[in-house]
C-alpha cells in the first residue's frame, strides 16, 4: 500500500467492467444477437415482408408453403409468412419479459433487502413467504394460475411474475447480509444515516451487478417459461404470433412440414442464447471490476 | 484540564449463545477524561471490542451505565449523541462503500445532521479532505483506487464530519505498513491537538500505545487489569499481565531490549523512560 | 561457510498478457545456508510473499505469468521444476503460513492429516508409528495432551495450538529448509512470541535452514541472523542482523526503522508526512541492493 504521493489515476469503475466484458468474444457475439433481435422486434412493421400476416388474415393460396424465394422461412397452415410471424414472436416475447422483468424484479429486491438489513422478524415473515413460492415448482405454480383466470396475455404475465420475484426476494438476500457485514453500513449506522438511507443508497448500489446480471440471464428464461405455457396451451391465443404457440401448432404437422416448428423453435433457441451469453459476460464483466 | 468526557460504571456484558454464558466485559468502571488519548489494550476476548460496541451504542449493556458529558448515555441513541461519538474502523478496504464516491462517504454525515447550508457542503466536504492529508479533487473519485492509508484518511474525515467530541479509533493503524501507520498516526496526534478531540483508541500494539496515548487501561478477559497515566504503565507495570504484554513485544532497538528485558524480569523498577 | 540450500538468482516475475507485461520483481537473488535463519522483509506489496511461493513451487503456472531467473533448491530449478519441486516439500522443504488454523483441514481430525504428512516422507510409515511419532512431535512443541490433539479438529483447538501443530508438521520430516510466511501474524502478541521461540528454539537444535518472510522489523530482529529488505520487487539491503539494525544503509531501511512506535518512549517519529524520496523508484538502486550474482 502506498501513501498520498503515488499518484493513483482512479478510472470510472464502468470502463474497466467493459474492458473485461470486450476482451470475451462469446459475450460479444450475444450483445451483436440481443441487438440485432431487438432492432427487429423493434421496427418490425418496417422490416418485415408481410407486416399482415400479423393477423388471422393470410394467403391461402400459399398455405403450407416450404422455404421458398417469396416466403423465406416457408408459410405455415393460414398462409402466413413464417419469418414475419417469427419477427412479431420476437417483438411479443421481449415485450413480455420486460413486463414481468419489470414488475418482478424491484418487487425481489425490495423484499430481499429490508428481509436482509432488518433482520429478526421482518426477516422471518418475509422470507417464509418467499420460501413457499419457491417450494412450489414454477411451471406447476404458472399452470395453476392460468387454470384459474383466463389465458390471456396479460394473465400469462401475471403468472410469470408471481413465480419470478422470488429468485430476486433471494439474490438480494444473500447479497444484502454479505453486504451488511462490510464496514462502510457499520460507518453509515455510527454516523446515523436511516434505514432507507442505508438500504437504497449504500448497499443497493452494490446489489447492481447481481441483479443486472440476473436480469439479462431472465430474459432469454422469461421468454422461455412464456413459451412452453403457450405451448401449453396456456399463454397467448391465436392469432396473436407467439413463439411457443407456433412450435406447438407446427409439431402436428411434423415432419411432412417441418418448417413449422422448427423455425420458431431455433428462433427461441437464438433469443435465450444470445441474453444468457450477455448475462454470463457480464457476470465475468463484474468480477474483473472488483 | 482532566475533565470526564465518558464515565463507565460498573459496566458488564454477557452473551448467551447455545446455553453458553460468555461474559464478555464483567463490570468496568473507567473515566475518561476530556482531550486525551486514552488507549484500551488487550488480546481478543479481553473485551475491548465490547466497550466499543457499548460505548458507540451498537449494542445494550446487559449490566452498569455509561455517562457523557455527565449525562447518562440512553441504550437508544439520540441524533446528538449519535453525533458526538464516532468511529474509525480497522479495516480501511470495508468501511469506504466501493460504489459511492469518496465525497459522497464524507458528505454524508453532514446531510444526515443538517450541518452547514446544503449548498456549502461540497465546499466543506473539500476542506475536510484537506485537513486529513488529501487534495480536494478526491472527491470525486472512486474508493477502489485508493491505497490503504489513503482510504483511511478518508474514513477519518468522515469522522470529523460530524465534529464529534469522541472518536473511537478501532485498531486503525493495524492494517496498514509500518510507514503509512506512522503517518496516519501522526494525522491522528494533530487533529486531537487542534480539534481537542478525545480518542477511546483499541489496540493490541502497545508500541504504538507508547508513541500515541496518553492514559492507558488494560483488559484481559473482560477485567480491568491496570490503568494508568502511560508514562508509569511502561515505567512500572503493576500487574504480571502487563508486563507479559509488554514482555512479547518485538522490538527494533538495544534501548527497546534493555526496557523490555527490565519488565519481563517482573520487578518493579523505579526505571525513567524519558 | 555451508552450502546454500536455497539459491535465488535474478528472479523476475511479470503478470500480463506477452504484449502488455507488468514485471513484479526485478530480479530478486537471495540465498539461506544450511542451518541459517534468514529473514525477507518488506511491506505489503513488496513482493516477498509472491518470492516466497515462487520458491515454494506454489504460484500457479498461467499464461498470464512470466518467470526468469532461477531458484535452486537441492539442484532443482523451482521455476522449471515447479512440479518436481512441489513433489519433494514434503521431506525437504516445509512451508508455514500467517494463519493456523486455515492452514489445517477443517473436515480431517489433526491424526490423519499428521499421517498424511509422515507418509510422504517415508511412504511405507505404519498408522501406528506415525501416530507414535506424531505423539512425540506434538509433545516436543509443548502440547500439553498430544493424543487428545490429534483427536481432535483445528477449530476445536485454539490459533495458538494450531501454530504448534503446524511446526510440529512441518518439522516431521526434518525438513532441509522452512520457509515461514509471517508466522503467527493472525494470533494474539503473546502467542506470537512464544511461538517464535518456539520454532527458533527447534530450528537451532535440528539446524533446519529458514526463510522468514515477515513485514515485522522486530520479529526480524529477534528471529533472524541474516536479512534481507526488499521494496517494490528489488533487494535495496542485505545483511548481517546486528549490521541492518546498528547502521541500516538504505534510506528505506532507515525510515522503516524510523516509522515504527518504540516502547522506550519518544513520541511518534518524525516522518515528512508525504511520500519520502525513496519511493522514486529511480535512486533505489543508488543504495545498498545485493547486485544480481553477488552471492558468495
Amino acid at each position: 500500500m502506498s501513501e498520498p504521493g503515488s499518484p493513483v489515476i482512479a478510472k470510472r469503475s464502468g470502463s474497466k467492467a467493459w474492458q473485461a466484458y470486450r476482451s470475451n468474444p462469446l459475450s460479444v457475439a450475444g450483445l451483436v444477437i440481443v441487438a440485432v433481435i431487438v432492432f427487429m422486434a423493434v421496427f418490425a412493421d418496417y422490416l418485415t415482408p408481410f407486416p399482415e400476416h400479423v393477423g388471422p388474415i393470410g394467403d391461402f393460396a400459399a398455405m403450407n408453403m416450404g422455404p421458398s424465394e417469396t416466403y423465406r422461412l416457408g408459410t405455415d397452415t393460414m398462409g402466413r409468412d413464417l419469418f414475419t410471424r417469427i419477427i412479431y414472436g420476437y417483438q411479443l416475447s421481449l415485450i413480455m419479459a420486460v413486463v414481468v422483468l419489470a414488475i418482478a424484479t424491484p418487487v425481489g429486491v425490495i423484499v430481499g433487502l429490508v428481509a436482509g438489513y432488518k433482520g429478526g422478524w421482518t426477516d422471518y415473515v418475509l422470507m417464509r413467504i418467499t420460501d413457499i413460492f419457491l417450494a412450489v415448482p414454477p411451471l406447476v405454480l404458472a399452470m395453476a394460475i392460468m387454470g384459474f383466470l383466463e389465458p390471456t396475455l396479460l394473465n400469462g404475465m401475471l403468472a410469470i411474475t408471481a413465480m419470478w420475484w422470488p429468485w430476486y426476494a433471494r439474490l438480494i438476500y444473500n447479497v444484502t447480509r454479505a453486504e451488511a457485514q462490510e464496514g462502510y453500513v457499520l460507518a453509515a449506522e455510527t454516523v446515523g444515516a436511516s434505514t432507507m438511507h442505508i438500504i437504497f443508497r449504500e448497499i443497493l448500489p452494490n446489489c447492481w451487478p447481481s441483479i443486472l446480471t440476473k436480469m439479462t440471464l431472465d430474459v432469454g428464461f422469461v421468454i422461455l417459461m412464456a413459451s412452453s405455457l403457450s405451448f401449453l396451451g396456456l399463454g397467448v391465443q391465436p392469432p396473436t404470433p407467439d413463439l411457443g404457440s407456433m412450435v406447438a401448432e407446427g409439431a402436428k404437422y411434423m415432419p411432412d412440414a417441418w418448417w413449422l416448428s422448427v423455425w420458431p423453435a431455433i428462433a427461441i433457441l437464438i433469443i435465450v442464447l444470445g441474453f444468457n451469453l450477455v448475462g454470463d459476460g457480464l457476470r465475468e464483466a463484474f468480477e474483473a471490476e472488483s | 484540564m482532566s475533565t470526564p468526557i465518558l464515565e463507565l460504571d460498573n459496566l458488564g456484558k454477557t452473551f448467551e449463545a447455545d446455553g453458553h454464558r460468555v461474559v464478555a466485559l464483567d463490570g468496568v468502571s473507567l473515566t475518561f477524561n476530556r482531550g486525551e488519548c486514552h488507549a484500551i489494550v488487550g488480546e481478543s476476548g479481553s473485551g475491548k471490542t465490547t466497550i466499543a460496541n457499548l460505548v458507540l451504542g451498537l449494542m445494550p449493556a446487559t449490566s452498569g451505565s455509561m455517562r457523557f458529558n455527565g449525562v447518562a448515555l440512553p441504550a437508544e441513541r439520540t441524533k446528538a449523541h449519535r453525533r458526538a461519538i464516532q468511529l474509525v474502523q480497522q479495516n480501511p478496504l470495508s468501511a469506504l462503500n466501493p460504489r459511492r464516491s469518496v465525497g459522497a462517504s464524507v458528505r454524508l454525515p453532514l446531510d444526515v445532521h443538517g450541518i452547514g447550508v446544503s449548498r456549502e457542503r461540497g465546499a466543506r466536504v473539500a476542506g475536510l479532505l484537506e485537513e486529513v492529508g488529501l487534495e480536494a479533487d478526491y472527491a470525486r473519485r472512486s474508493p477502489r483506487g485508493l491505497s490503504g492509508g489513503q482510504r483511511q484518511r478518508v474514513a477519518i474525515a468522515r469522522a470529523l464530519a460530524c465534529e464529534p467530541e469522541l472518536i473511537v479509533l478501532d485498531e486503525p493503524t493495524s492494517a496498514l505498513d509500518v510507514l503509512v501507520q506512522a503517518r496516519v498516526l501522526q494525522l491522528l496526534q494533530r487533529l486531537r491537538q487542534e480539534r481537542g478531540l478525545t480518542y477511546l483508541f483499541i489496540t493490541h500494539d502497545l508500541a504504538v500505545v507508547r508513541a500515541i496515548a496518553t492514559r492507558v487501561s488494560v483488559f484481559q478477559k473482560g477485567r480491568l487489569v491496570e490503568t494508568g497515566p502511560v508514562e508509569s504503565i511502561f515505567a512500572n507495570p503493576q500487574s504480571a499481565y502487563t508486563r507479559q504484554l509488554i514482555g512479547a513485544i518485538p522490538v527494533v532497538t538495544e534501548e527497546e531490549a534493555k526496557i523490555r528485558n527490565v519488565i519481563r524480569a517482573g520487578t518493579p523498577t523505579p526505571l525513567g523512560t524519558e | 561457510m555451508a552450502e546454500p540450500v536455497l539459491t535465488i538468482r535474478d528472479l523476475r516475475l511479470a503478470f500480463g498478457s506477452r504484449r502488455r507485461q507488468t514485471e513484479v520483481l526485478h530480479g530478486i537473488s537471495l540465498h539461506v545456508r544450511a542451518s541459517e535463519k534468514v529473514a525477507l522483509v518488506g511491506e505489503s506489496g513488496s513482493g516477498k510473499s509472491v518470492t516466497a511461493r515462487l520458491a515454494m513451487g506454489l504460484l500457479q503456472e498461467a499464461p498470464t505469468t512470466h518467470a526468469s531467473g532461477s531458484i535452486r533448491f537441492d539442484g532443482i530449478d523451482a521455476i522449471k521444476g515447479g512440479r518436481e519441486i512441489a513433489r519433494r516439500r514434503g521431506n525437504r522443504v516445509a512451508m508455514i503460513f500467517q494463519d493456523p488454523t486455515s492452514a489445517l483441514n477443517p473436515t480431517f481430525k489433526i491424526r490423519g492429516q499428521f499421517r498424511e504428512v509422515l507418509r510422504s516422507g517415508n511412504p511405507a510409515i505404519s498408522d501406528a508409528d506415525a501416530d507414535r511419532q506424531a505423539e512425540a512431535a506434538l509433545a516436543e512443541v509443548s502440547i500439553p495432551d498430544p493424543k487428545r490433539a490429534l483427536d481432535s479438529y483445528a477449530f476445536q483447538l485454539s490459533g495458538g495450538m494450531n501454530q504448534r501443530v503446524m511446526i510440529a508438521m512441518a518439522l516431521a520430516n526434518r525438513p532441509a529448509l522452512l520457509m515461514a510466511d509471517e508466522p503467527g501474524t493472525a494470533l494474539d502478541v503473546t502467542v506470537q512470541a512464544q511461538t517464535l521461540k518456539l520454532m527458533h528454539e527447534l530450528t537451532e537444535k535440528r539446524g533446519t535452514a529458514v526463510l522468514l518472510i515477515s513485514h515485522n522489523l522486530g520479529v526480524v530482529r529477534e528471529f533472524a541472523d541474516r536479512v534481507y529488505v526488499i521494496y517494490r520487487g528489488r533487494i535495496v539491503e542485505h545483511g548481517t542482523t546486528a549490521q541492518l539494525f546498528h547502521e541500516p544503509r538504505h534510506p528505506y531501511t532507515r525510515a522503516l526503522l524510523a516509522a515504527i512506535p518504540k516502547i522506550s518512549g519518544g513520541g511518534l517519529p518524525d516522518l515528512p508526512e508525504r511520500s519520502p524520496d525513496f519511493e522514486n523508484p529511480l535512486i533505489v538502486h543508488e543504495g545498498c541492493g545485493e547486485p544480481a550474482g553477488a552471492i558468495a
